[in-house]
């Protein structure tokens, strides 16, 4: 009770005034699941480097089979916290999939996937793709070009296949999106009629195949692209099974990944632990992103292990080293394709679950019309910038960080200015989730239902 | 004593002698050494040639299929692992005392203690996982299997009526009982410090419920079968029937016993890979599907030496049943193998 008392009673400090220092945690034995995906890399960084033994707590990471098992074992208590899609813990909050009531204060990652075709789709898109005075294709490529390919399928009488890795998984969101902006139907979800394929009315059937399981998928012609994080796509290359062809920095620019996941009653039981396991992931984030990506190699080797994502080093640097290769030999530089702390990534954003939100409803994930102030206050119940901010603030009083390096606090209302950076040229304010919803030609809006 | 002693040393030396001289063994006794190593050897040196050759030549996508030499190198590469995650842990037992040490100097009456190391478990703590479970596994299924199989095979009633559910579940795959037994263990077995971890007790389950049927079948058959003569003579002493049971029917059906305990441990060593694979338990098989996972270069010849190791440890088993039978059983001439 007085540890409660003296949170709340802080938050209305201003920040000239010293903050209650963070108490004891109240459990120190933690485990903490996560997908062999690189962008678990804080999670893995936070252990090496001590950050959470600095914090007293004694914590175990452990990889799972998919994304549905790590939910269901956080919401039953086997798992303390996890790695998770920015939509798990919103559709699990709105009751879409498992109902359960979860919480992030700490946001993963930026950018981090990509759009890998098989060899064969590669060839037949190829031809439609404007080339530059080198003869390499010109990036973004968007989803017009494969639009061809599709409407081939299509009079064949054959299904084109994609996988992506969960239902309310970004990866999900971006490859819809994407195909949208080129004119392809990535098809409905009608959860209120039993439907939750996600393939109404779809010219590109997607479904869910986990991570490392994609290039395997791919080669046995079960699917003909799919969308995925690292290493997936650059394991593509390297196997020579397929082409990654597009990352998901062309396709939203610094848009936001993975969260960090805890259920609600967990976060209300633990709140000092909460704190401290926050303020480590912070620091190990910061380590990643330290000296222009310096810290990177070292990462890379870390993450390599077979404990963590296990994939050989190279395939990992590819992408974790600010360079992604798309088609065999044409490696490029993507600098972000990774980010860990720059562009204040770790700051749990309301505009950021709002987006995830609006793609929900885009889909019929969300099967009816909802107010913006819904969109507003589901965002407030699931990203809880107030916890980060209070881990934060402990670390730079500590003298571990600097206040320059996050947000202002006093004056962050929790939403990113209006974001410009798609690939069809749509412009996305987080104020305004419905009017965003009625900018785009393919998917639900206003008050259609399927 | 002290002549005896010095009596038999001489006899001793001279079979020595006897075994050592320059006679020329026998033809029947080379042709015996050609049978019990040579033939094996060579058998072992074709495979292992086969093999590298058939390795050499299959691609998967996650490069070559490992040869022996690969899995040779993966070997030593799992032990060095091991080695250094052993004194990872060394190094986090000493952060944690000089904590403990610092936390104790700023209040006294702190509560302070050693917690188990955090880290990864490595392929050898894996192994040993994994023998823990089958062999728990398995007392569990014998415990069971025996005295039901004695009852059975005494009371023609009671065989008579359980026998079809017996027939019943025997063929049963692992991996049909897994879900049931997963969601029933994590629905039943609630407490808030539980001496034994939720995946151990799916496993050890999974593993009874498969491995226990050819112990109690061959159990209940060898008590059946009992001679008439045995019979007759335990009803001439009017044994009671605790002792008919313990001084009969057991001591008479020992070698059926070990028949079906044989069959049942090689069973739940079986199962147990499969479940840890499918269920992701701590064990041998959660290695060979996080290193499936994985995906990296080194993952197929990681795969190869866990195969490896499952088929060498299983073949122990098995070694160690037919040492306990030819000690256990009063036949010491009956041919087992």
């Amino acid at each position: 009770m007085i540890a409660a008392g003296t949170l709340s009673l802080s938050s209305f400090l201003t920040l000239g005034l010293a903050q209650a220092e963070i108490g004891p945690p109240e459990k120190e034995d933690l485990k903490f699941g996560f997908i062999k995906l690189t962008d678990m890399a804080p999670l893995a960084i936070a252990y090496e480097k001590g950050y959470f033994e600095d914090e007293g707590l004694f914590v175990q990471v452990e990889a799972q089979a998919n994304w549905k098992v790590l939910l269901d074992r956080v919401i039953d208590g086997q798992l303390d916290g996890a790695h998770m899609l920015a939509g798990q813990p919103l559709g699990a909050t709105i009751g879409y999939g498992t109902q359960a009531h979860i919480i992030t204060a700490f946001s993963m990652d930026l950018n981090g996937n990509g759009i890998t075709v098989s060899n064969d789709i590669w060839e037949r898109m190829k031809p439609n793709i404007p080339k530059d005075a080198d003869g390499r294709p010109v990036h973004p490529i968007k989803a017009d070009y494969l639009k061809p390919v599709i409407d081939e399928f299509k009079a064949e009488g054959k299904p084109f296949n994609m996988g992506m890795v969960f239902p309310v998984s970004t990866h999900n969101y971006e490859l819809r999106y994407w195909l949208a902006a080129g004119g392809i139907h990535p098809g409905y979800y009608a959860p209120h009629k039993g439907d939750t394929s996600g393939q109404l009315n779809a010219d590109a059937l997607l479904s869910v195949t986990p991570p490392p399981q994609m290039p395997a998928t791919l080669e046995a012609g079960t699917i003909h692209g799919y969308c995925v994080g690292e290493p997936w796509n650059q394991q593509a290359v390297f196997k020579g099974i397929g082409v990654p062809i597009i990352t998901d920095y062309e396709i939203w620019k610094d848009n936001p990944e993975k969260v960090f996941g805890v259920s609600s009653t967990w976060a209300e039981e633990n709140p000092n632990t909460h704190l401290r396991v926050v303020k480590a992931m912070i620091r190990a984030a910061k380590w990643l992103d330290a000296n222009d990506n310096g810290n990177r190699p070292e990462a890379v080797e870390i993450l390599s292990r077979p404990e963590y994502v296990g994939a050989d080093y190279e395939v990992i640097a590819n992408s974790m080293t600010g360079t992604f290769e798309y088609e065999k030999g044409d490696k490029r530089d993507v600098p972000d394709f990774n980010v860990f702390f720059r562009h204040h990534a770790t700051y749990p954003y309301y505009s950021d679950a709002i987006w995830y939100l609006t793609q929900m409803r885009r889909w019929g994930q969300i099967e009816e019309a909802k107010p913006d102030s819904w969109f507003m206050e589901t965002a407030k119940k699931v990203y809880r910038p107030d916890i980060y901010a209070q881990a934060a603030r402990s670390l730079i009083e500590e003298g571990k960080m600097e206040a320059s390096e996050f947000p202002d606090f006093d004056t962050e209302d929790g939403y990113r200015d209006p974001q410009t950076h798609f690939i069809d040229g749509i412009t996305y304010d987080g104020h305004a989730p419905n009017d965003y919803l009625k900018k785009f030609g393919i998917g639900l809006k206003g008050d259609d239902k399927i | 004593m002290n002549t005896q002693s010095t009596r038999s040393t001489p006899a001793l030396l001279n079979i020595g002698r006897a075994r050592l001289s320059l006679r020329a063994p026998s033809a029947d006794t080379l042709s015996r050494i050609a049978r019990a190593l040579l033939l094996p050897l060579i058998g072992l040196l074709v495979f292992l040639f086969a093999w590298h050759i058939a390795a050499r030549n299959i691609d998967t996508s996650l490069g070559q299929f490992p040869g022996p030499a690969q899995v040779y190198e993966q070997t030593l590469g799992l032990i060095a692992d091991h080695k250094r995650e052993r004194s990872r842990e060394a190094a986090f037992m000493e952060r944690q005392e000089q904590r403990n040490a610092a936390t104790l100097a700023k209040n006294p009456d702190a509560e302070v203690r050693l917690r188990d190391y955090t880290g990864k478990p490595t392929f050898v703590d894996q192994v040993g996982t994994s023998l823990v479970t089958v062999l728990a596994g398995f007392a569990f299924a014998t415990l069971i299997a025996i005295p039901l199989g004695i009852l059975i095979g005494l009371n023609g009633a009671l065989y008579a009526a359980l026998n079809p559910l017996i027939q019943l579940f025997k063929p049963v795959s692992p991996l049909a009982w897994l879900p049931l037994v997963t969601m029933v263990v994590s629905a039943l077995y609630v407490s808030d410090d539980p001496m034994f971890a939720k995946s151990f007790i799916t496993s050890l389950i999974t593993v009874s419920l498969c491995s226990l049927w050819p112990t109690l079948i061959n159990t209940a058959v060898g008590v059946s079968s009992i001679s008439q003569d045995l019979k007759n003579v335990s009803k001439v002493l009017r044994l009671p029937f605790m002792t008919h049971v313990i001084k009969i029917a057991i001591l008479a059906s020992i070698p059926a016993m070990f028949t079906g305990l044989r069959l049942s441990l090689g069973i739940a060593w079986m199962v147990l890979i499969a479940a840890e694979m499918l269920a992701q338990n701590p064990g041998l098989g959660k290695f060979v599907w996080d290193e499936f996972q994985n995906g990296s270069s080194n993952s197929l010849g990681r795969i190869m030496v866990a195969v490896l190791v499952i088929g060498v440890i299983g073949f122990l088993l098995d070694r160690a049943m037919l040492l306990l039978q030819s000690r256990m059983s009063w036949d010491k001439n009956a041919v087992v193998r």
